[in-house]
């Protein structure tokens, strides 16, 4: 029951964030909205019993990339939405086209699923588990990601750094 | 679910990752290297770099010897994975080979260009041996990020930022597609390994979720191959970027989705496959060579080509397995053969800036420097599918496949596209040979590195012309060897 | 599992109360005193000049981004921590391998001088 009413809180409040993320017009606005849907994901999570993907989505998102949104949004100096025809047309045809895809998904999760294969809360949650995931049965995949996040590095440092210091034809 | 069950990796483990570790470390020496050097000479990063690829390539015969599962199932190495693993290493090292020049005349960092081209090309045969979904989508991503990144590298070019903002927004989408699907068969089958999955989706009740989660990570992969109608970003990222990461990110990252794509088709049993297969590849056919009919940009005119390949190397896909494989792998090879050699020869004739890319500047090449005119010319005839080239053994095997599997519609779509697609490359011979030159377009002597490029590409592209015979042999045994 | 977190749920939950609370009361209790030169932002006491919605520099975009990724890497030390005993030497040494890859990249950064602000 109270497990119940916690879904059902952290769900509205989920929807409405991201509702309202679109609503406003600003773009710090809906950056703090996004904040809202960020936190409410960490409480699913921690609903359906993954404290450490929890603990991760509110100190990632919810803080280190919440933190380059706003920088980006500050850096791009992003002034008020403008509505054009354009975008009253994308909102006439998205919202129907949004709710008949969640429709879809919804039913086919519901009715067409024979059996749900993996019930909530099987899934490894504290970090014990995942350690022993991470250091044994994904050691590749892990070794693998800091490759990947040495990738990023470099594209940070070569396409935000200035053209000024690349080197000149000499 | 066989390998060893052991609480450590075993030194095999290892030997089965040896060209990725190869291509790892030289990576990271590059990065290191880069900012030490004090005149910063792109010609040494550039030699550690290709020193690299041909270490790697030597792994990869290496890795070949020990066949079998690594890591716990995550890898597994068999001649699939090395006949992939050997394409975009090769494809790697002709692509640096490429860039020497490109280097010097567009003054580009070289340290992170070829640190960029390494640790992709890491990215990029991961996914060749990976067999379990959340690796691939790793390597996925490395490939990709990398790739974002070198469109982007013409740093005074407004175009090339252009390119790389545009296929950095549209590909994060559809990595984000792809991860959705995978989230999507994990709850249909409660696995993310593809064997497990094969074995879940070969069972009589296939779960509509499971159609779901593969029809999503088609369009991610779909997006990353330029299949239409997920091809729209295509001729401005291939407009946009260098020419050289052209010539790669048309090939190597391309070949890697595909080996993916093969493992996910016929390994996990698809449901669906078919009729997936058939729209795209038709889509991808037409609207490619419809496309190229009127572009005189050159590198959009190879773009559009590109995604007409990508259509004729899907029929392979709809085909059945023993002859489709055999016929994808062998169309993979060759394409990247002709294409990073057209690539080589348009990146050389570009000149400083990437002045001259257009149809028309192309006017009189053959009196200017016949020998380069006749590169590009079987380079061309290869992608039209002319015999004694590459291209045309890939065609035919792929459309033998095809018939052989009763899809004569996709067939008879597949060569009256050829017989469009012959006129917009002959198109371009016609101007070499038959139009005066201009006089002020020059014509450089080709250096060393891009005439070794060429001559590797060139004979790549007859060899796999002439004699086809071991290659698709040892695609065939591949196949036998993984399915059987 | 959410059991464990009853206390961190009801403390969410007075957080949630209370803000509005505190806000309403204020509300109630202040002067209501308006004026435009106390909307002007403080620049160490004189007038403004020009607008505050300035362009930042791209340079904090750098550092945001670099830091998460460090952020990134920090999040994986956690469990291996948890696990440290179990996990062993061979933990160790992969633990190494991953920091050593990044350590790579960060000192190749400050080589290359991005973290300089000037």
């Amino acid at each position: 029951m109270l497990h119940l009413v916690l879904f059902l809180v952290f769900a509205l409040g989920c929807v409405a964030g991201a509702v309202n993320l679109l609503a406003q017009r600003h773009p710090i606005d809906s950056a703090l909205s996004l904040v809202v849907v960020m936190g409410s994901l960490a409480g699913e999570y921690l609903l359906l019993g993954a404290e450490f993907v929890a603990a991760i989505q509110v100190i990632v998102y919810a803080g280190a990339i919440m933190v380059l949104f706003v920088f980006v949004i500050m850096l791009l100096n992003a002034g008020v939405e403008e509505r054009t025809p354009g975008s009253r047309v994308a909102l006439l045809l998205g919202v129907p086209g949004m709710l008949i895809g969640s429709a879809l998904v919804v039913w086919l999760l519901l009715e067409r699923s024979p059996t749900p294969a993996v019930a909530a809360g099987a899934l490894p949650g504290p970090p014990q588990t995942i350690a022993w995931l991470l250091f044994h049965d994904y050691l590749l995949p892990f070794e693998v990601t800091s490759i990947l996040v040495l990738i990023a590095i470099m594209g940070a440092v070569v396409l935000a750094s200035p053209p000024a210091t690349t080197k000149k034809e000499s | 679910m066989n390998g060893s069950l052991a609480m450590v990796p075993q030194a095999t483990d290892y030997l089965r990752v040896l060209p990725e570790i190869v291509l790892s470390i030289f990576g990271m020496a590059i990065m290191f290297a880069d900012p030490l050097l004090k005149e910063r000479p792109p010609r040494t990063l550039g030699t550690l770099a290709l020193l690299g690829s041909l270490l790697a390539l030597a792994a990869t015969w290496v890795q070949a010897q020990y066949p079998g599962f690594a890591f716990w199932n995550m890898v597994r190495v068999d001649a699939f994975s090395v006949f992939f693993h050997f394409l975009i290493v090769a494809v790697t090292a002709v692509v640096i080979l490429t860039s020497f020049e490109y280097m010097e005349v567009e003054g580009i960092r070289a340290g992170e260009y070829y640190g960029l081209i390494l640790l992709g090309a890491v990215g990029m045969s991961l996914m060749s041996s990976a067999v379990e979904l959340v690796l691939i989508f790793l390597a996925l991503e490395i490939s990709s990020i990398a790739t974002y990144i070198l469109a982007g590298f013409r740093r005074r070019a407004a175009i090339s930022s252009e390119a790389s903002l545009k296929y950095f927004l549209l590909g994060s989408f559809a990595t984000a597609f792809f991860l959705y699907g995978v989230a999507l068969m994990f709850g249909a089958t409660g696995s993310t390994s593809i064997q497990v999955i094969g074995a879940a989706l070969s069972s009589f009740e296939v779960p509509a979720l499971a159609y779901a989660g593969i029809a999503l990570m088609f369009v991610g992969l779909a997006f990353k191959v330029a299949a239409a109608p997920f091809h729209i970003w295509t001729p401005d990222v291939y407009e946009g970027a260098p020419a050289p990461v052209v010539g790669f990110m048309s090939t190597a990252p391309k070949a890697a989705v595909f080996a993916v794509l093969l493992r996910l088709m016929f390994e996990a049993h698809a449901p669906g496959r078919i009729g997936l297969i058939w729209v795209v590849a038709a889509l991808s056919m037409t609207l490619g060579n419809l496309g190229a009919l009127v572009q005189n940009n050159v590198k959009r005119l190879l773009a559009y080509s590109s995604i007409a390949h990508a259509g004729y190397l899907l029929v392979a896909f709809a085909a059945v397995p023993d002859s489709g494989i055999p016929a994808a792998m062998f169309y993979a090879a060759s394409y990247a053969a002709m294409n990073v050699g057209a690539f080589a020869v348009v990146s050389h004739f570009s000149n400083a800036g990437e002045r001259y890319v257009k149809i028309e500047d192309y006017s009189g090449l053959s009196s200017s420097s016949p020998l380069l005119a006749a590169i590009l010319t079987v380079f061309l005839l290869s992608l039209i599918g002319i015999p004694i080239t590459g291209g045309f053994i890939a065609k035919f095997y792929v459309f033998s496949a095809a018939l052989q599997s009763n899809l004569v519609g996709l067939v008879i779509l597949g060569v009256l596209n050829s017989a469009v697609a012959a006129y917009y490359y002959l198109r371009v011979i016609v101007v070499m040979y038959m139009r005066e030159p201009r006089g002020e377009v020059p014509v450089s002597a080709v250096p060393a590195g891009m005439g070794a490029a060429m001559a590797v590409s060139l004979a790549a592209t007859i060899y796999l012309g002439v004699l086809p015979g071991r290659v698709l042999d040892y695609a065939g045994r591949a196949v036998a060897e993984w399915l059987h | 599992m959410p059991q464990n977190y009853i206390p961190i749920f009801l403390f969410i939950a007075v957080v949630g109360f209370l803000i509005p609370v505190t806000l309403v009361a204020a509300k109630l209790v202040r002067p209501e005193n308006p004026h435009r030169t106390k909307l002007m932002p403080y620049e160490c006491g004189i007038d403004p000049v020009g607008s505050s919605r300035g362009r930042y520099t791209i340079r904090f975009y750098i550092v945001a981004i670099l830091f998460v990724v460090f952020d990134v890497e920090t999040i994986f030390l956690f469990p291996w921590a948890v696990k440290f005993k179990a996990l062993g030497v061979f933990g160790l040494v992969e633990m190494l391998i991953f920091l050593t890859i990044l350590i790579v990249g960060y000192i190749w950064i400050w080589k290359k001088g991005a973290l300089d602000w000037v």
